[in-house]
């Protein structure tokens, strides 16, 4: 009877969100378009020949880029900006009253967000295949879920780190200043800019122990075949959203309690 | 109006803006971190890319600074004036604030693109300054008053242009209400300025100095500090700047024509 009702719930939600999205199409195209960063880097990497030193092929260098692309596309997250908007706004206030928890919401506006993206990601890589068309490949059935299952983890941890973020606008009125600050080392170090084996050695011996390389490095090199542990990827990703949702719960309910609505 | 009148307006606006900035003082210092780890992280970046090699397209790793400090600059200066105030264009415009703006007695695109400051960028232009003058130590560059005219001439333009750019994809907004985050594409674009333009293929040159002149914008000034340019590339870059000035001008008055307010 329960899970019936969280089942209908979130189907709910989901449709609401879905049918919201599609009304910003052009907007979630430019979305997709900002995120195109890795093929300026891959020609930089390709161009100057910079791969001979890493061992791999033009080839799989420009896969690894094409899936950091992809990955990038459907783990991005953006809870603390829509909640730190809805606490200046007070519109905190009725999502409480709600029997429902407001991330609910969020997490929802994500997954029909990536859903309304995925064509407009379909076409970026369609025109890259124009001007790469020896990098063309299919991977098999077993690859496409293992990394489908990766990246969905890797939106997972992200979506944690906001919101645990996003629950300290309950103490201070911009969080989103910490995510920024936040972003930087999740921008040099997830692989988005350059494969995490590239990276010299003093940063590769501590690197792995943090949950950046597992945010895009680990899916990318899992979809486009490169070689990567698997083992390790996975229980890695597991370990960090073990870590990280007891913290949000423990901040969540710090943070309702300590929250008082617009006025008072 | 006279020139006088509008400076004493401005200084108007720069005491509001920033008394309600240094409200958040402690994002001040977070931001002061972010530029601090931004900047670390593309100089690690960097160093990946000259790990085995001695020049990317031609220039040396210590060459390669100086556009990382132009780029460090010109971002500042970015994050202090034009991404608060043309941001804010969207705004007005699905609102239909734009109404209160054009109804003043001030010229619009001075009121629009003037109003608001924010300080946290200072400290990312005096950081790309500090990498600047350690280049030209390690470079040793010869300093004297050609030298530095011919610089200062160059980043003005280099100012001028991405202005020009940012004031641009603002203005579209007046006739896609819904595009408020057009200007992500443009700041993702806009990414590749830290590195060589040689760097890149031949065909991404020619649509990076085009379609949107990026290699003006830093590899230009860092050829000038390091003596490589010839004189009809900084004269293109005064044209250049000067016909992105007049055009952003007259399109921004043309695009008011179509300007109809909320709701109508």
């Amino acid at each position: 009877m329960i899970s019936k009702l969280i089942n209908r719930k979130i189907f709910t939600l989901l449709k609401v969100q879905y049918s919201n999205m599609m009304e910003y199409r052009v907007e979630i195209a430019l979305w997709a378009i900002s995120g195109i960063i890795p093929f300026f880097m891959l020609n930089i990497w390709t161009n100057n020949n910079l791969n001979e030193s890493i061992n791999i092929t033009n080839v799989m260098l420009s896969r690894y880029f094409l899936c950091a692309f992809f990955v990038r596309q459907f783990s991005v997250v953006w809870v603390v900006f829509s909640f730190e908007e809805d606490a200046l706004m007070g519109r905190v206030s009725p999502y409480l009253i709600q029997p429902l928890n407001p991330f609910f919401r969020y997490f929802a506006q994500h997954l029909a967000e990536q859903i309304t993206r995925f064509p407009f990601a379909i076409i970026l890589s369609f025109f890259f295949f124009i001007f790469n068309p020896e990098s063309i490949w299919i991977p098999n059935l077993g690859i496409l879920l293992l990394s489908t299952i990766s990246t969905f983890l890797s939106f997972l941890i992200q979506f944690l780190i906001q919101s645990i973020i996003a629950c300290l606008c309950f103490w201070t009125e911009k969080a989103s200043s910490i995510e920024r600050l936040l972003f930087i080392p999740t921008l040099f170090l997830s692989g988005l800019l350059a494969p995490v084996v590239s990276f010299p050695e003093y940063v590769k011996s501590w690197v792995y122990l943090t949950p950046f390389p597992y945010l895009i490095d680990f899916p990318a090199n899992l979809l486009s075949g490169n070689d990567t542990n698997i083992s390790r990827g996975f229980s890695m990703q597991i370990l960090w959203i073990f870590l990280l949702f007891p913290i949000f719960r423990k901040i969540w309910s710090e943070g309702t309690k300590k929250y008082t609505a617009m006025g008072s | 109006m006279s020139p006088k009148k509008y400076f004493k307006v401005y200084k108007k606006f720069l005491h509001t803006s920033l008394a309600s900035e240094l409200e958040y003082q402690t994002n001040i210092l977070i931001d002061l971190i972010t530029a601090i780890l931004s900047l670390i992280g593309s100089i690690f970046l960097l160093s990946i890319f000259y790990q085995n090699n001695a020049s990317i397209g031609g220039w040396k790793f210590e060459q390669a600074l100086i556009i990382q400090g132009i780029y460090t600059i010109l971002n500042g200066i970015t994050n202090t004036w034009f991404n608060p105030n043309l941001t804010e264009i969207v705004k007005h415009i699905r609102e239909g604030t734009l109404d209160f703006v054009l109804l003043k007695p001030i010229d619009s695109q001075f009121f629009i693109s003037l109003k608001k400051i924010n300080p946290s960028g200072f400290l990312e232009i005096m950081l790309g300054l500090c990498l600047l003058s350690f280049c030209i130590r390690i470079n040793q560059i010869n300093i004297n008053l050609s030298f530095l005219t011919l610089c200062l001439i160059t980043i003005i333009c280099s100012i001028c242009i991405l202005y020009s750019l940012w004031f641009f994809i603002s203005t579209t907004t007046i006739w896609f209400v819904k595009t408020w985050n057009a200007t992500e594409v443009l700041r993702s674009f806009l990414y590749i300025g830290r590195f060589p333009l040689n760097s890149f293929s031949f065909s991404l040159r020619i649509f990076f100095s085009v379609f949107i002149p990026i290699a003006f914008i830093t590899t230009i000034p860092s050829e000038v500090f390091l003596g490589l340019t010839e004189l009809w590339k900084i004269s293109l870059e005064v044209i250049v700047a000067i016909v992105f000035l007049f055009a952003s001008r007259k399109f921004w008055l043309y695009a008011l024509k179509f300007y109809s307010s909320a709701s109508s």
